[in-house]
């Protein structure tokens, strides 16, 4: 397959040849490698592996946190070099901050938009603890909700400013089951009703499954693409599905089989 | 009654200034060197009465105040300088932690040769005793800001003032009362040894009165000076910093 080097029609983000190493104990480790790929406009994209695949420095470098060393990122045709409004992120542990209660929380990005009244700003703001249903919980500090509640208010913050792109680096992997399955359901609600163009980060197949259009395995040592699986499966989906569950099987496999294959480079 | 806590300190505070007293007036010590509680209390109300007491606190506490808050005006910046560039932490940095292991004494002679008997004096020493508390106090909390915090906030638009005022330093606060507090407990030492060793005119504090009490033999002022300077230190912290600091834990759910 040779990766396109111009972004197709319809593409919004497109990773071109992207290769990116850090300084490790033993030497140059490379995270990821050549990772060539597309993502349209309004698609739901999950990036899974196992640890060490890459996926957390691969959002980092979408996020424009990391630079690339090789190959370039660009979201509708411009460069991703530097940390932007336009890509907003989820972070594993919600990043709010404690000094702030949960409205100035969701307003800290909205006040770095211009162009807006404070009026406006405080409106949507609203609108958007609203919509993750925490309407009645604006004056409470981080400290005071729960895990659940405070990972849906760091959504209402990356909502707010209204991104091109939304990047989610394993949001769910802390919190417990049931909350978890709740808001699979709100990110869905959400990204239907919103349209929005989303990246998330996983290493939970069941999870990605829910909640692609289109899931990249990639596999560790260096990070890289493996196979891509579309999933057709009709929304809203529920994490128990029959279906999703044998697709999940599916993927597993081939995941299980990628690893059990002799790693190169490390004869 | 308010409650049974308070009422416990103060019964056994009662009981050993009793036993003082007695002890005292039994004629076993010379009460020229060991002063019976009434004695204190008969020079501190004349001390109240005379004025003396109130304007050599309001002197003292004047000094004090400008020496923290100039120590403090230059502390904040210079510790997050250091914090931010590995030059000034390798540097100023390493100086600070230096000179703030040198007790604040130490600058008592160079200020007298620097400057003379006067108000610069004390008020360099009382600088020099804050400012590198809270150097390196304003340094290791801005270091230990979680980077998640930074992250976050780039992603969302912030960069260079906006990011230290709205990030940074909220995030640093709690690091930089704690810093404050001690700058304000050396600010307060290194006032006592100033006013102790530098003689001047333009201004009679309670570091001075300590010592007129040492020259004419009054021990009872000397005790008397010494509660006073216990009481003021005790005062700052429980009415100015442990509010502060209590509303920070509390708000952040550090507490309760």
């Amino acid at each position: 397959m040779s990766a396109p080097l111009s972004s197709e029609p319809g593409s919004q983000l497109t990773l071109s040849h992207v290769t990116k190493r850090f300084n490790g104990r033993s030497g140059l480790v490379t995270a990821v490698e050549d990772i060539s790929l597309q993502v349209k406009e309004g698609e739901f994209l999950v990036l899974v592996g196992p640890s060490g695949c890459g996926k957390s420095t691969l959002l980092s470098l979408l996020a424009g946190l990391e630079r690339v060393d090789e190959g370039s990122i660009k979201l509708d045709g411009a460069n991703v070099v530097e940390p932007g409004r336009d890509r907003l992120v989820m972070f594993q542990q919600d990043a709010l901050f404690p000094w702030l209660d949960a409205l100035e929380n969701v307003l800290f990005g909205l006040r770095l938009k211009p162009g807006l009244t404070d009026a406006e700003r405080t409106e949507a703001a609203r609108y958007y603890l609203d919509l993750v249903g925490l309407a009645d919980k604006e004056k409470a500090h981080p400290h005071e909700l729960s895990g659940g509640m405070r990972q849906r208010v760091a959504l209402a913050r990356s909502l707010a400013p209204n991104p091109r792109v939304l990047l989610m680096d394993e949001p769910f992997s802390a919190l417990d089951a049931l909350t978890r399955d709740q808001l699979y359901g709100d990110i869905q609600k959400i990204f239907t009703q919103r349209k929005k163009t989303i990246v998330l980060v996983t290493h939970n197949i069941r999870e990605a499954v829910c909640l692609g259009d289109r899931v990249v395995l990639l596999s560790p040592n260096p990070g890289r693409i493996r196979q891509v699986f579309n999933i057709d499966l009709p929304r809203p989906r529920r994490i128990n599905d029959p279906a999703l569950a044998t697709l999940a099987a599916d993927i597993t496999t081939a995941l299980s089989a990628h690893l059990a294959e002799p790693k190169e480079g490390l004869v | 009654m308010k409650s049974p806590r308070a009422l416990v300190p103060i019964v056994i505070g009662l009981l050993v200034l009793g036993g003082w007293e007695w002890f005292v007036s039994s004629g076993r010590v010379d009460d020229v060197l060991v002063p019976a509680p009434t004695q204190i209390g008969e020079w501190f109300w004349s001390a109240l009465r005379d004025g003396s007491l109130a304007s050599a606190t309001w002197v003292t506490m004047r000094r004090l105040m400008l020496g923290f808050i100039i120590g403090a005006a230059i502390g904040i910046p210079v510790g997050a300088l250091c914090a931010r560039s590995s030059l000034a932490r390798d540097t100023i940095g390493i100086m600070s932690l230096g000179l703030q292991t040198l007790p604040s004494v130490c600058w008592v002679p160079v200020a007298i040769i620097a400057f003379g008997q006067n108000e610069a004096a004390v008020l360099f020493v009382v600088v020099m005793g804050t400012v590198w508390a809270v150097v390196i106090a304003v340094q290791e909390s801005v270091l230990s800001v979680q980077p998640l915090y930074l992250r976050a906030a780039m992603t969302m638009g912030s960069r260079g003032w906006h990011l230290w005022l709205r990030v940074i330093f909220p995030a640093a606060l709690p690091g930089v009362i704690s810093g404050l507090k001690q700058g304000w407990a050396f600010a307060w030492r290194s006032l006592m040894a100033a006013e102790i060793f530098v003689v001047i005119l333009s201004g009679f504090g309670l570091g001075s009165l300590l010592h007129a009490g040492r020259e004419l033999l009054r021990m009872d002022q000397v005790v008397g000076v010494m509660l006073v300077v216990v009481g003021v230190g005790l005062l700052a912290d429980l009415i100015f910093f442990s509010p502060i600091e209590r509303w920070l834990r509390r708000s952040r759910g550090l507490e309760r």
